[in-house]
């Protein structure tokens, strides 16, 4: 199977395709910390989907008789919180919540910033001088405070929340996908495509995007840290997810009235919301690595 | 097959304006092999890109084949019967691209047929083995992406290749091997060429006639026999075919 | 007394794929003369010159037997004794003159760095002799390229400036690595023969590295014929044209000739023995 795969002369697409994946899994895996950061993310992942077996408690049965219990009570594992819920299970169906968020920015973000940027950058002209003008809107504001706008007049709420940072995020995609497409618009191969009788959509979809794609996935791994915590900020001050829904956020806004007698309320979501930053941002550095194209199945 | 006549090409418009070919005309027959000699900044390479299309800024009446060919459209029909071979073999496939993919690509866009059986003829035709198919351009040496490079532009089947400096950056060895392979790929498929080149002993060995070019300007028209007798009228290309025979005095005393 | 010895000298580099040599023990000794080291890209002929200087950056691996200046071992320099040697003893010409001039910095004031880095003399002094050295690289009007920055001079003007930066500080050895590829046909001779002139002036050594064998046998006394990172064949530049080696053989058929038409041209073929014999 290991030969088939790093054949040297692949017999049909499907095995050249399947062995360049695995060479390319064979340098991530080189990757310690990368390996640690996919590790959390998968049980991450895996907590989300198993939630309703795996969470000890219902998240949202209040007993105010067992409330703001420390760690290591018996039955609440890690503690409860104001109104006696239990946060290890809060804390686990947060996790879909998070994923949630996570996943519609990273599928509306990246994509928008990437067309805008694209097309702007291959059409030139006045095509690109009124998308970048816009572009320059979005990042003239400071980010929190455009979501807070855009929450402010959508409404509260997850989805909106969602919205709403995805619509402050792409811009600086946009101007990195222009920049690259500057470079490679002028390239012979490029030139090469165009003499072949490419139209501009094919160009750009087949021949620009493979190639602002990997520093795009890096660039959004890594930008998916502060995407978790604008969505938790949000969260924060009450324009995120609603109570009693559980999101890491929320809880920690919930725990700051006790911060001081009661640490963990706040302090537990605020280690998940550190963790999964961490582990993205790892993450986003092994790929770098891999999707390198002169490292990817050089083997 | 190509008729070019009274070009001129320029860049930029207003202050940075900058004419880079000025009232050149030529002509190459069907079948025939036509170089264009000259130093960096003479207007060479840009005659071939303003041929098809890549220097927008031009004026001047071209005709491939009897068929005039306009400013600012090309059908596919004029991009099936020219095609052209990029100076840098690093720069010109797509880093992402396999082989594969660069040929059954181009392929598809000629509205060919069979490609899966196509594919692997192309790569023999250009003396690759099959099993460079699925190979990145980063896995190839500088000729065997020139290979690659000339495949695609065959691929479509052209009349008419245009060469822009197609061995100037690979070594003497394997340039020899590529002048071999264009010159029987000419012989089998009956190609016009049209060459650009700065190297009076590659152009002499692929052509049968060429135009020298002096900052812009065609300054004389040559034959291959007069060339290799030098007897060349204008001072320039006196001086340019000089600098290339001192360089064969070694060459000339191995006999 | 021979300007440098080398001995046994090998260059290689650490990879995820095992240790790649480039270099593979190679001797050779220069004197007051011109030794032109011929080869093809990856034949180790650039990192001969970059070894010898030290300018091998890690991964990359430098050891030999005997790197020698005028009987010093350069082995035993530390970084900064290098950096005396640099420059003031052993010179280097790089390939492209717009990489290797500062782009921010006039001509004149880079040429004046180079002699003052080296010399205790006034501004003056370093002005006068800057300009002496651009005349005597046939720059016309030295005054007014001395005020130009490097992007107002054409490609052949910026090589042979690099060269009289080069030779300012009045080192023993120059090493040309490809210092006309990127210039024109017509340019290139010129510079060449500039350069040639004043190492012969000063009795210097020269190496002189390329990929173009007529150039390196009109200009070199001796040739060195490398393949594969070792010396397969060393000869006199003016009996080139009876060089025995089949390699050497092979370059020079494979080039066209203008004089000498052929129907096709000769191809290399490679015998894996050459990488291994020498």
């Amino acid at each position: 199977m290991r030969a088939w795969l790093l054949s040297d002369a692949p017999a049909s697409r499907r095995q050249a395709r399947l062995g360049r994946l695995y060479a390319g899994w064979l340098t991530f895996r080189g990757n310690t910390l990368a390996m640690v950061g996919l590790a959390i993310l998968a049980a991450l992942v895996l907590c989300a989907a198993a939630a309703p077996w795996i969470a000890p408690q219902d998240p949202y049965a209040q007993d105010l008789a067992m409330r703001l219990k420390p760690i290591g009570t018996p039955g609440h594992l890690l503690g409860t919180d104001s109104l006696g819920r239990d946060i290890l299970s809060r804390l686990i169906w947060g996790s879909r919540t998070t994923l949630y968020i996570v996943t519609l920015v990273a599928l509306i973000a990246p994509v928008v910033g990437l067309l805008v940027g694209t097309v702007a950058g291959y059409a030139g002209g006045v095509w690109d001088a009124v998308l970048m003008r816009i572009t320059d809107i979005f990042l003239a504001f400071p980010r929190l405070v455009l979501a807070l706008a855009f929450v402010a007049a959508l409404g509260a709420g997850i989805e909106n929340a969602v919205l709403a940072i995805s619509l402050t995020a792409w811009p600086p995609y946009a101007r990195m996908a222009r920049a690259e497409t500057l470079t490679i618009r002028n390239s012979d191969f490029i030139s090469a495509i165009r003499l072949q009788g490419a139209g501009p959509v094919r160009i750009i979809t087949q021949h620009i995007w493979p190639l602002c794609l990997s520093s795009l996935i890096v660039r959004v791994t890594l930008d998916m840290a502060g995407i978790i915590l604008a969505a938790a900020g949000l969260g924060f001050l009450g324009l995120g997810a609603q109570p009693p829904s559980p999101e890491w956020g929320a809880m920690i806004s919930e725990g700051r009235r006790f911060i001081l007698d009661h640490w963990w309320v706040a302090t537990v979501p605020g280690l998940a919301i550190f963790t999964v930053s961490l582990a993205f941002n790892l993450l986003g550095d092994g790929l770098r690595d891999v999707l390198d194209p002169k490292s990817g199945g050089s083997k | 097959m190509l008729e070019v006549d009274g070009m001129n090409v320029w860049f930029g418009a207003g202050a940075t304006h900058v004419d880079a070919v000025q009232g050149a005309s030529f002509f190459v027959g069907r079948g025939e092999s036509f170089g264009l000699v000259g130093e960096s900044g003479s207007g060479k390479s840009t005659i071939l890109r303003a041929i098809t299309g890549l220097a927008p800024g031009w004026s001047g009446r071209v005709e491939v084949d009897g068929k005039p060919v306009y400013r600012d459209r090309r059908d596919r029909a004029f991009h099936k019967r020219v095609q052209m071979v990029f100076q840098d073999p690093y720069a010109s496939l797509h880093p992402r691209h396999s082989v594969d993919r660069v040929l059954s690509e181009t392929l598809r866009l000629h509205g060919m047929d069979a490609i899966d059986r196509r594919v692997p003829q192309l790569l023999e035709d250009v003396g690759l083995g099959p099993k460079f198919r699925f190979r990145y351009p980063h896995q190839l040496s500088g000729g065997q992406r020139q290979r690659v490079a000339i495949a695609r532009a065959l691929a479509g089947e052209p009349e008419l290749l245009l060469l822009d400096e197609p061995t100037s950056a690979l070594d003497v060895s394997v340039q020899a091997e590529i002048l071999n392979l264009l010159a029987d790929l000419r012989g089998e498929r009956g190609l016009t060429y049209v060459m650009v080149s700065h190297d009076l002993a590659v152009v002499g060995h692929l052509c049968q006639r060429l135009a020298v070019m002096q900052s812009g300007r065609i300054v004389e028209m040559l034959d291959v026999e007069q060339l290799r007798r030098g007897r060349a009228e204008h001072p320039y290309s006196r001086a340019l075919i000089a600098a290339s025979v001192s360089g064969g005095r070694t060459a000339r005393a191995a006999e | 007394m021979s300007l440098l010895d080398v001995e046994n000298l090998r260059v290689s580099f650490d990879t995820s794929q095992g240790v790649v040599e480039a270099v593979r023990g190679i001797s050779f000794s220069l004197g007051q003369e011109r030794l032109g080291i011929v080869g093809e890209s990856g034949s180790g002929k650039s990192m001969t010159g970059r070894a010898i200087l030290r300018l091998v950056r890690p991964p990359g691996r430098v050891e030999a037997d005997r790197i020698a200046l005028e009987g010093q071992d350069l082995q035993s320099l530390g970084e900064r004794q290098m950096r005396k040697v640099r420059g003031r003893r052993i010179s280097m010409v790089m390939q492209d003159p717009k990489f290797s001039l500062n782009p921010v910095m006039t001509v004149g004031e880079q040429i004046m760095e180079a002699y003052l880095l080296h010399a205790r003399d006034s501004r003056r002094a370093a002005r006068r002799k800057a300009l002496e050295m651009l005349e005597a690289v046939a720059i016309r009007d030295p005054e007014r390229v001395m005020k130009a920055y490097p992007h107002e001079v054409s490609g052949g003007m910026g090589q042979r400036i690099m060269i009289a930066m080069m030779l300012i500080p009045d080192p023993r050895i120059l090493i040309a690595d490809e210092p006309t590829s990127a210039l024109d046909v017509s340019v290139q001779r010129k510079v060449l023969s500039i350069m040639d002139g004043l190492v012969r002036d000063r009795g210097m050594g020269l190496i002189f590295i390329s990929h173009d064998l007529n150039l390196v046998s009109e200009f070199c006394d001796r040739v060195l014929i490398m393949y594969a990172g070792r010396i397969v064949e060393t000869c006199d530049a003016a009996r080139l044209h009876e060089a025995r080696h089949p390699y050497t053989r092979g370059l020079l058929n494979s080039l066209p000739r203008l004089d000498a038409p052929r129907a096709r041209l000769e191809v290399l073929a490679r015998d894996p023995a050459w990488a291994e014999g020498g």
